[in-house]
């Protein structure tokens, strides 16, 4: 039962991420572009979570959290980046 | 593994990547960028924490003892969240992106409320 419920989300996860690259590519503007690849590392844990529970190995949680530091760091970069015209002053 | 724990992790699961997957459907679903700024924080608070927990109790009932550095990474996220949502507002508002209600210029009312909200350069 678990592995069904474990298909059935890998599928939704999947679905999200094509959703994100549509947005990722049509965003009309650059802040469109940047919530896309936040929400495109968002799901990224998503499914290395789902992952480590299908192969039922904790290695996953490692690389899902670096994921959450390095995404977070990435959007900040890219939204001052915008707001200022420059990421280190 | 227990059938009762079996069903509660196969429910979490579930409805975790569900709101993955509404969270993106909102990204590409609404209108302007405003709007979709609300769709995806869905997908990390109630997606992406539905799945860590389920995970967490994965990993406490199948592996050695209780498992909590899941919890790390959906503090994380929960702590992070907001502000990366405040700054692409910010960095929206900056840029002056049309929304699907207009704002009112900002010299018709010259009251300190509105001259606030006003993108300073």
């Amino acid at each position: 039962m678990l592995n069904v419920a474990l298909a059935i989300a890998f599928a939704l996860v999947g679905a999200a991420f094509v959703l994100s690259v549509v947005r990722l590519l049509r965003g009309p503007h650059a802040p469109d572009r940047i919530l896309a690849l936040d929400t495109l590392y968002i799901n990224a844990i998503a499914l290395l979570v789902l992952f480590g529970i299908r192969l039922a190995s904790p290695l996953y949680f490692e690389a899902a959290l670096l994921i959450a530091l390095m995404g977070f760091v990435g959007t900040v970069a890219l939204a001052k980046f915008l707001l200022r015209g420059d990421i280190i002053e | 593994m227990n059938p009762a724990l079996e069903i509660l992790l196969s429910v979490l699961v579930v409805v975790g990547a569900l709101f993955t997957f509404i969270g993106s459907l909102g990204l590409v679903r609404l209108q302007d960028f405003y709007t979709r700024l609300h769709g995806p924080t869905k997908a990390t608070t109630l997606g992406v924490g539905c799945l860590l927990v389920a995970s967490s109790v994965y990993f406490s009932v199948a592996g050695e003892g209780l498992s909590l550095h899941e919890l790390l990474v959906s503090l994380f996220l929960f702590i992070t969240a907001p502000i990366s949502a405040h700054l692409l507002a910010r960095a929206a508002l900056h840029l002056d992106l049309p929304g699907a209600v207009a704002r009112p210029p900002p010299d018709a009312s010259a009251s300190p409320e509105s001259a606030r909200d006003t993108p300073r350069h």
